[in-house]
């Protein structure tokens, strides 16, 4: 089955020059615009936004609309702060899209500003995006200088200044609040919710944060239709998504595809499977903060909420990790959670201690040191970073960091207990007696 | 050192760009990092006057950042990602071979860092934020001594390209 390009057909249609603005003109760029502010703001907001069903692309999958519509009325100035501060592990749409259509995005931020009725948009770009940083901030002065951006835009009386803001390397910047508390000036850490964002959010004013494949996705919302939209897709997850597939496949790469797609069409069918004819042991279906699923999982659809609810795992960022048979389920868990004890802001105790301890504990189950009670051991402690260990997890914690390490501990147990007992055991060290028996009490 | 004449105008329009100084801190750092090669202590004694910060609490935003060098780097920084799709994708056997070969090089630092959203280019490094990928040991040795050559022209150990001074 074919890709369904809409936020990546120019960029895949022009790879030779989609980020410059002559291409983006010549391919209807901006029309989407002009169109928008010929409409009211609430039109925007219910009649296309909304009834699009489109549902925010970072992970969280919040009705766009719906977050939008949040921002208390009558409270002014108001924010927009884009977040192109990607780091979710094997994640590399927003990369993409910055890099190769950067006027897309701010063709939806300008869109989106109006219709929340703020004049000043803040993109959060991830340091280590040079390329991307250098694009993006050439588009914006491209737009400025074409009457897309600053003041009185197209002639309609709308202002709009667009600050491009430079990270410096750190995940944690990318949570919503998080990313707020970095553009402040602070150490990235996440703040407590309530109050959320859109009432008390940048310099403590209303504030929307959005994706970049969010807000890419918008003008063509306006220019086709917010009921068009809402065709595509499954269910309550409308539209397309890009799925970044990486790992052990064949043709690792970003594909754009309706939502409901299976794993297995994506996986085998556009990423080509796995190379050398061997066998997927394990996939992770939404970023390394969800849950894995297993090759049984491969008929089922990309549907944000039946995977949630029916599959106990999450869509997350939209990153497919695909690992073959001869992957130690064990060695990518600890990765994972060197990862995330990396990258704990230190703000919250289950996080900032849970993270370093399952690091250690996952390091020497992988390298041949593990004991038999390993696995049960971080059970018993991760139960106070996830009180009950169900899906969808419960947290201590102020932001999903460290409830997204527990993920890979509860994916062990749910699938490899027995492969990990068979190894655990045969460990013929001598066993040390852990008494770690706090917390949840499991 | 801190900041040369032009690059302390810049620092006041990057600063007039926010509703609140204290937002421009990190790209003054970046500032910073670009004209020294790191970032100084006297740099962020300098920042936080112009932030009306002190000096430990540009440090403590500073320290929080990976990108930020607080000690001399080399004028390459090679960055090796080994999180899982490079791991499974050789990463971390390129880090180890590219720290061997650089071990006593002052002109790179090899560093492993984490998932840098290039997983279709597995094993994926930059050297000096431009990516290259995917590459094995010989393909990656080639590449960092084009750039110790200038057979290609590196960015900043800041990732800002060279010639685009009013980029930033």
């Amino acid at each position: 089955m074919p890709e369904t390009r809409i936020v990546t057909k120019r960029l895949r249609d022009h790879p030779e020059d989609s980020w410059t603005i002559e291409r983006y003109l010549a391919t209807g760029g901006y029309e989407a615009l002009r169109k928008a502010l010929g409409m009211t703001p609430e039109a925007i907001q219910d009649e296309q936004v909304k009834a699009s069903g489109l549902r925010g692309r970072g992970g969280a999958g919040f009705g766009t609309g719906q977050k939008w519509s949040f921002l208390p009325k009558d409270v002014y100035p108001r924010y927009l702060a884009v977040n192109a501060d990607e780091g979710e592990p094997s994640t590399f749409k927003d990369h993409m899209l910055v890099e190769r259509d950067p006027h897309q995005l701010i063709e939806g931020v300008a869109i989106s500003a109006f219709a929340v009725e703020c004049h000043q948009a803040f993109v959060y770009i991830r340091g280590e995006f040079a390329l991307g940083y250098e694009r993006l901030g050439r588009a914006i002065a491209e737009a400025y200088e074409r009457g897309f951006l600053g003041r009185d835009i197209l002639g309609s009386g709308f202002d709009l200044d667009v600050i491009l803001h430079r990270g410096a390397g750190c995940y944690i910047a990318g949570d919503e609040t998080g990313l707020l508390s970095s553009l402040e000036g602070e150490r990235a850490m996440p703040r407590i919710k309530p109050p959320f964002p859109a009432v008390q959010g940048l310099f403590a004013k209303p504030t929307v944060v959005n994706n970049v494949e969010t807000l890419s996705t918008v003008p063509a919302i306006i220019e086709r239709g917010g009921d068009w939209y809402a065709g595509l897709g499954v269910g309550r997850s409308t539209g397309t998504r890009i799925f970044s597939v990486s790992g052990h496949v064949e043709r690792p790469a970003n594909y754009e595809v309706e939502l409901g797609t299976t794993f297995r069409e994506l996986i085998e069918g556009l990423a080509g499977g796995v190379p050398g004819g061997r066998s997927i042991k394990f996939f992770i279906p939404g970023g390394a903060s969800s849950p894995w699923l297993m090759p049984e999982h491969l008929d089922e659809p990309t549907d944000m909420d039946h995977v949630q609810n029916e599959l106990k795992s999450m869509l997350g960022s939209g990153a497919i990790m695909v690992f073959d048979e001869t992957t130690d389920p064990l060695l990518v868990a600890w990765r994972l959670a060197k990862f995330f004890a990396h990258e704990s802001c230190g703000k919250c105790t289950p996080c900032r201690e849970g993270s370093g301890w399952i690091e250690k504990i996952l390091y020497r189950m992988s390298h041949g040191l593990g004991r038999p009670d390993d696995l049960d051991l971080m059970l018993d402690f991760g139960d106070n970073i996830v009180p009950g260990l169900n899906a969808p997890f419960a947290q201590t914690t102020i932001c999903a960091l460290g409830p997204s390490i527990m993920s890979h501990v509860v994916s062990l147990d749910r699938y490899f207990r027995d492969e990990i007992a068979e190894r655990m055991g045969a460990d013929t060290r001598t066993r040390i007696p852990v008494a770690v028996q706090g917390g949840g009490g499991r | 050192m801190a900041f040369t004449p032009e690059n302390r105008a810049r620092a006041g329009e990057i600063v007039a760009r926010y509703p609140v100084a204290k937002s421009a801190i990190l790209p003054l750092l970046h500032l910073a990092q670009d004209q020294d090669g790191w970032v100084s202590p006297d740099a962020m004694e300098e920042i936080g006057r112009i932030l009306e910060l002190t000096s430990a609490q540009v440090l403590g935003v500073c320290s929080f950042y990976s990108m930020f060098k607080r000690e001399h780097v080399g004028q390459l920084v090679v960055s090796v990602c080994t999180n899982v799709s490079c791991l499974v994708n050789g990463g971390p056997e390129l880090l180890r071979a590219l720290e061997d070969r650089h071990l006593d090089d002052d002109d790179v630092s090899v560093e492993e860092v984490e998932c840098i959203a290039a997983c279709d280019l597995a094993p994926v490094m930059q050297v000096n934020y431009d990516y290259h990928g995917p590459v094995d040991v010989e393909a990656a040795s080639t590449i960092i001594d084009e750039y110790k050559s200038r057979v290609r022209t590196p960015r900043t150990i800041s990732g800002t390209r060279v010639d685009a001074g009013a980029a930033r």
